[in-house]
């Protein structure tokens, strides 16, 4: 069952990346109808999954390095989403759909043994530290998929080289407001799962000194790479193209941090 | 009808200089007219006539299509009295699908001066109401037409056909919009008042651009146009210091240097917290310095930029014709098969040989069976069956050969070939 479902998702989200990647280039309006069905037949077996999942460990997706995967892509789907129905911005499925499937994909190779936890009040903090980054790094994620689409749009534009993305595209605008407004929703959300994952790492182990430097050094610098760009924005006026790097190389960090901690 | 019998004579950008174009030109009244007096002929079914500046063509529905031509050529010789053998060099005739094809091509913009541009299909929908108004075209005309808008819409959203600006405005108008999204709340500042600077402003302006400044070396120049645009007249020292109020930027004076430097667009775009300028230099010599370009949140186009990219987008609206060709040809052989459907003999004899044939398959039976009855029983047999056929379909075939005649012919013909299964 769980298997089943499980393909379904990342069929549905294969078929919708080519359906968004023939979109982006051929503008067959039926494709994108057809790319967006994609994603909501995985969207609701992902959903089935977690859920399956839950009853099967008794918590939620947030233990192991499989469930993390699972909830993450997940959520970015959500959010997706919401982007989509606030900007109507089509393209950004090319973009971000492919992430999607490539962290289920890889998710799949994960361990997937159940470990079971007591609840404790620690376990609470954990939940909470891990909700609330999950949801700071699928924002991070719609802004890199935003950042990348300005950074080609603004290639184009600069070396006026206008291809068959210049047309495809939006605006420079609106992709770099997008930027601004996840990060400005993410970056809160991540620094308060920052935040709980001390007070809970401060509990489990009666002290911050016993930190694994490895694994939270990466953290403090995903952390200030999205400071910057967030702090940068609201006080120095950055924008345009080094916030979108900002937001790329944050993602990098971002994934190299995940790496890590697996 | 066997034969749609359709044609088409007409003359246009390609074929015709314009000194004929124009005296061959018919206006809204004179289309009228001639439209009454065209479908009076007793050659002519139907008729359209469509005029603009770029051509005139006229289509019909003939008994003949050999005659309706010629018809239609000393028509429009003896209604603008010109001489016919000096008009036949200019005349192109189409006829049955290739005239279908030829209107598939003028009404998705294939054939106009600028290809993909507009305002032909709102043209071609003009002639067509007033045409229908006037009940100068019947089924086929009518199907036909109807058919040319839906075939130019399906060219414009599956073809990039009318994608891209191919000319300096509107290419220059579409960077605005790939760099600011919305541009009603962005502003513009014209330093000098060059034609095309003008152009391009009013260009913006219909694009919703509201806030607009005027700088000239001659302040009058500057207050003048900025009445026509609605806008703030600035003196030419002053727009130095106002750089940084606008969004998109046009210079086109006659400075034999730049005039606006790297270090000043620098100060600017920090005053503006790095909002993004778009600078559209249309001036020769030029007006900016190049290296403008090179900062961060500044786009600069001068005018080989933006003549290269009207060029680049011309290039891709012909490759995208070959596309939308391909949409065309298909579409005439629908139109096509419509029309060789409106045709009622071949369907009647079909229905009448299905119901002979499954009358002499049974006759054959029975009299296998019943082997006692004399020829004379057999013969009243088969003349009674006979009868039987054709009183019942004698009423759906009159029927038929009626209906055909009418809009909704086709449907009427594709039930029947349904219902008794002619198709198989």
């Amino acid at each position: 069952m769980g298997k089943l479902v499980f393909n379904t998702a990342i069929i549905g989200y294969l078929g919708a990346s080519v359906g968004y990647f023939i979109y982006l280039v051929y503008r067959r309006p039926v494709v994108s109808t057809l790319a967006a069905a994609a994603v909501g037949l995985a969207l609701f077996a992902h959903t089935v999954l977690i859920g399956l999942r839950s009853m099967e460990t008794g918590h939620g997706p947030y233990t192991t390095p499989f469930e993390v995967a699972l909830f993450l892509a997940w959520l970015i789907v959500v959010v997706f989403f919401v982007t989509e129905w606030k900007y109507h911005i089509k393209d950004l499925g090319s973009f971000v759909i492919p992430l999607v499937f490539v962290i289920l994909l890889f998710s799949g190779f994960l361990s997937q043994e159940v470990i079971l936890v007591e609840k404790t009040e620690s376990q609470y903090w954990l939940t909470l530290h891990r909700t609330l980054s999950a949801l700071g790094y699928a924002a991070f994620s719609i802004a890199f998929a935003a950042a990348i689409m300005y950074l080609i749009q603004e290639h184009q534009v600069k070396s006026k080289k206008l291809g068959i993305m210049y047309f495809r595209m939006p605006s420079l605008e609106v992709l770099d407001d997008l930027n601004y407004k996840v990060i400005t929703i993410g970056f809160p959300l991540f620094t308060l799962g920052f935040l709980t994952g001390a007070i809970w790492n401060v509990k489990m182990q009666q002290g911050l000194m016993s930190w694994d430097v490895l694994k939270t050094w990466p953290l403090v610098l995903v952390w200030a790479i999205y400071a910057l760009v967030f702090f940068g924005r609201l006080f120095a006026g950055l924008r345009g193209k080094k916030a979108a790097q900002g937001a790329v190389l944050g993602f990098v960090a971002v994934i190299s941090t995940y790496f890590l901690h697996v | 009808m066997a034969e749609p019998n359709l044609v088409m004579v007409g003359v246009n950008h390609r074929t015709t200089p314009v000194e004929i174009r124009e005296r061959l030109a018919f206006n809204r009244g004179t289309i009228e007219a001639s439209l009454e007096k065209l479908v009076a002929y007793p050659e002519i079914v139907e008729n359209l006539i469509l005029s603009t500046c770029n051509r005139v063509e006229i289509y019909a529905r003939v008994t003949n299509c050999d005659t309706g031509i010629d018809l239609l050529k000393r028509f429009v010789s003896e209604y603008h009295n010109l001489p016919l053998s000096e008009l036949n060099k200019f005349f192109y005739c189409y006829r049955d699908e290739r005239a279908v094809e030829h209107l598939f091509r003028v009404s998705s913009s294939l054939d106009s001066m600028v290809l993909g541009e507009a305002q032909i299909l709102g043209q071609v929908k003009d002639a067509y109401s007033t045409a229908r108004a006037l009940r100068s075209t019947g089924m086929v005309l009518n199907q036909l037409f109807e058919k040319a808008f839906s075939v130019a819409k399906r060219v414009r959203e599956e073809t990039g056909i009318a994608e891209r600006g191919v000319s300096i405005s509107s290419a220059a108008v579409e960077l605005a919009r790939k760099i600011f999204e919305d541009l009603e709340n962005h502003s513009v500042m014209l330093v000098g008042t060059g034609e095309m600077a003008e152009l391009a402003a009013k260009h913006l302006i219909s694009y919703g651009v509201k806030t607009v400044y005027v700088a000239s070396r001659t302040y009058e120049r500057a207050v003048k146009l900025a009445t026509d645009l609605n806008g703030c007249a600035l003196g030419f020292e002053q727009f130095k210091e106002e750089l940084h109020r606008a969004d998109i930027v046009i210079t086109s004076t006659a400075a034999p240097t730049f005039i606006i430097k790297k270090e000043m667009v620098e100060r600017a775009i920090h005053q503006r917290k790095n909002k993004p300028i778009f600078f559209i230099d249309i001036a020769v010599p030029r007006d900016i310095e190049p290296e403008v370009n090179d900062l961060e949140n500044v786009y600069l186009y001068d005018i080989d930029d933006l003549e290269s990219v009207v060029n680049a987008n011309i290039k891709e609206r012909e490759k995208e014709a070959e596309s939308a060709m391909g949409i065309i040809t298909s579409e005439v052989v629908k139109f096509n098969n419509w029309v060789v459907a409106l045709d009622a003999v071949p369907t009647i004899v079909e229905m009448r040989n299905r119901a002979e044939n499954i009358r002499r398959r049974e006759m054959d039976k029975t009299f296998k069976k019943m082997q006692h009855l004399s020829p004379e029983d057999q013969s009243a047999i088969d003349r009674m069956t006979s009868t039987i056929i054709n009183k019942i379909l004698h009423k759906p075939t009159v029927n038929l050969k009626k209906q055909t005649q009418s809009q909704e012919g086709h449907v009427y013909l594709k039930a029947i070939r349904h219902l008794f299964h002619l198709d198989d």
